[in-house]
């Protein structure tokens, strides 16, 4: 973190440090030391690290198949074999929770990306140029705001069959309005700074100024927000595949399990416990670091 | 102030012309119609029945149509109800989905406001711990988990409440609590955040040395400006909260609106599924629009600039 040195013309701290600052750190480093005294954060780090890890390696080391039934064995309580029980088809919950919990964060990865390119693009553009360039752009952004979104992206799934890719692309695209409008205000305020105007009269570009000086400095709102944009996808996947439009059988997510779970929870309620929990556990975690982000970057809450 | 409502409802205007527009398209340019799901139905079976909802004639014809009759407030016929309208659908149903709602949102908002205001008047007490531990958690265990899980509790396992549907008083307990407490939690939270930085400001401290009491500082200097914040969520909260979540009439099996929107895509009933949606835009357009003017109305600030 620390060799993140930043370009030419130091940047300045996106809010004072108060604590007397140790030679050699750097803003990132401050901001690791304060997110790591806080320990939900760090709870919430490092039970995201295991679930992802697990996630990645567990369905490797599993002598079962996610999709590997077993007609004979039916759904079964936890055991010594399988220790998260099985479904109705025999199937190995901890191999199931495993393999959609890829699914899910994939998911919440890939549609926040989406959704942090656009904003960020969009945001930085309408901030950097002002005008009228800039109310027009914003304008749709409100427009864009009273829509029924969750309808839209319900109504695609719908209508253009369970594609993941669309799913990506409709999530991704909903949830960019809110970067854009954080970007542009951070856009707004940092370019009025006087090391901006110094690089100007410098005569560095408007590319090397967006890029080099206004950027990085955004960098702590943006990463804020991202942590806290991916559970609120995770849980529009979820929401979807719960109405089963989501991923679709025999693949898993944490969606389609708690759908399953829920379906039969009266009989085998194991369903959908352990789906619940670790789904819950995921965002908890999410939200606990994101939060704590905030607190370390220093980031004031507000939209603008 | 009135140049400010009179843009605003103008732009609203201009976004449902964009989602009547967007949405009748999007249904029209998928495959399958609303007729192709029946068995067997003969070319002229089909031919009749196209030709009676006017499927037959040219697209832009339609979205005229459309049009014209949408000003009269027509929503046309149903494609899958046959005899029944859109009109006639939405009346019957969106009054369960506003009973759920309306219960759901006093939950919320005595609930969430109730613990935001403990929890930040009592900063980094154990009160202010039990408070916001129910904020996170709120926000982080989704309604799918909590419905079905208190389902499986109360209603399975101690036989409290029926596990599903909606006939009796008791039968709105736990769908509202559900749906309830999923915005309690996010309002809590505003709060407590809007009401801390309010507290610290200079006129609080006026009113404290005035000799108001702690109760009339809260509530009477505090929280005017501590919900604006919330006020700002309410918007979208409120749209979500009264057209019931999809979600939540799915787990208990309940009537309302939400339940019919995706069964209507489903069956690709072109009229329902722009029915509904023109519905949940105008809704959340005014409720938006009511935000800003109660915003306005709490802020000078804002109210100055515009």
């Amino acid at each position: 973190m620390a060799s993140l040195t930043s370009p030419a013309p130091a940047a300045p701290r996106l809010a004072p440090v108060d604590e007397p600052v140790e030679q050699g750190n750097s803003l990132w480093h401050d901001a690791w030391l304060r997110l790591r005294k806080n320990k939900l954060a760090t709870f919430g780090l490092v039970s995201l690290s295991v679930i992802a890890f697990a996630c990645l390696l567990g369905p490797l080391l599993s002598p079962y198949g996610y999709e590997e039934q077993n007609l004979d064995l039916g759904a079964s309580a936890p055991s010594r074999a399988h220790w998260l029980g099985t479904d109705t088809l025999g199937r190995d919950l901890l191999v199931r929770l495993l393999f959609g919990g890829r699914i899910s964060l994939a998911v919440g990865l890939a549609a926040t990306f989406v959704a942090l390119t656009i904003g960020v693009v969009y945001g930085a553009v309408a901030g950097f140029f002002g005008g009228k360039l800039d109310a027009l752009m914003m304008r749709s952004v409100d427009i864009m705001y009273s829509m029924p979104f969750p309808i839209f992206v319900i109504l695609l799934m719908v209508l253009f069959g369970r594609n993941i890719i669309l799913l990506f692309v409709a999530i991704g695209a909903v949830e960019w309005l809110t970067m854009a409008r954080i970007v542009r205000g951070q856009v707004m305020s940092i370019k009025k700074m006087e090391f901006i105007e110094a690089a100007r009269s410098l005569g560095l570009g408007r590319r090397r100024i967006i890029f080099r000086h206004i950027l990085p400095n955004m960098l702590g709102p943006i990463i804020v927000y991202t942590t806290l944009t991916i559970p609120g996808v995770m849980l529009l996947e979820a929401f979807l595949s719960f109405l089963g439009l989501g991923v679709q059988p025999p693949m898993s997510s944490w969606g389609v399990l708690i759908k399953d779970g829920a379906e039969k929870m009266e009989e085998f309620p194991w369903l959908l416990i352990f789906p619940g929990t670790v789904f819950s556990l995921t965002l908890f975690s999410l939200n606990f670091l994101g939060d704590g982000l905030r607190d370390a970057l220093d980031v004031r809450s507000s939209k603008d | 102030m009135l140049r400010f409502i009179t843009s605003r409802f103008l732009q609203s205007l201009l976004a449902l012309f964009l989602v009547i527009t967007a949405t009748f398209f999007m249904v029209r340019f998928v495959p399958g119609g609303p007729f192709t799901a029946e068995k067997a139905v003969t070319p002229e079976i089909l031919r009749n029945l196209e030709a009676h909802y006017g499927l037959d004639k040219p697209l832009w014809r339609q979205y005229l149509d459309y049009l014209s009759s949408l000003a009269r407030g027509d929503l046309g016929p149903s494609f899958k109800y046959p005899n029944r309208t859109v009109n006639e659908i939405i009346f019957d149903k969106v009054p369960v989905s506003a009973e759920l709602g309306s219960i759901s949102l006093a939950v919320a908002l005595v609930l969430g406001i109730g613990l935001g205001t403990l929890a930040a008047i009592r900063r980094n007490t154990w009160v202010d711990y039990v408070a916001s531990s129910f904020g996170m958690i709120g926000i982080s265990i989704p309604t799918f988990v909590v419905g079905p899980l208190l389902v499986l509790a109360l209603a399975i396992h101690l036989g409290w409440f029926n596990a599903s549907g909606w006939y009796g008083p008791a039968d709105r307990v736990l769908p509202a609590l559900v749906l309830g407490i999923a915005y309690a939690a996010p309002i809590s939270r505003l709060t407590r955040g809007g009401l801390l930085e309010v507290l610290n400001q200079d006129f609080i401290r006026t009113a404290r040395a005035k000799g108001a009491s702690e109760f009339r500082v809260v509530t009477r200097h505090a929280l005017r400006g501590g919900l604006l914040p919330v006020v700002s969520f309410l918007g979208p909260a409120v749209a979500g909260i009264l057209t019931g979540s999809f979600v939540i009439e799915t787990i208990f099996q309940i009537p309302g609106i939400g339940r019919e929107f995706v069964n209507s895509a489903f069956n690709r009933d072109y009229t329902l599924v722009l029915g509904t949606v023109i519905l949940y835009a105008v809704l959340i357009m005014a409720l938006n629009l009511a935000v800003d003017i109660a915003q306005a109305w709490m802020n000078p600030k804002v109210r100055l600039e515009s």
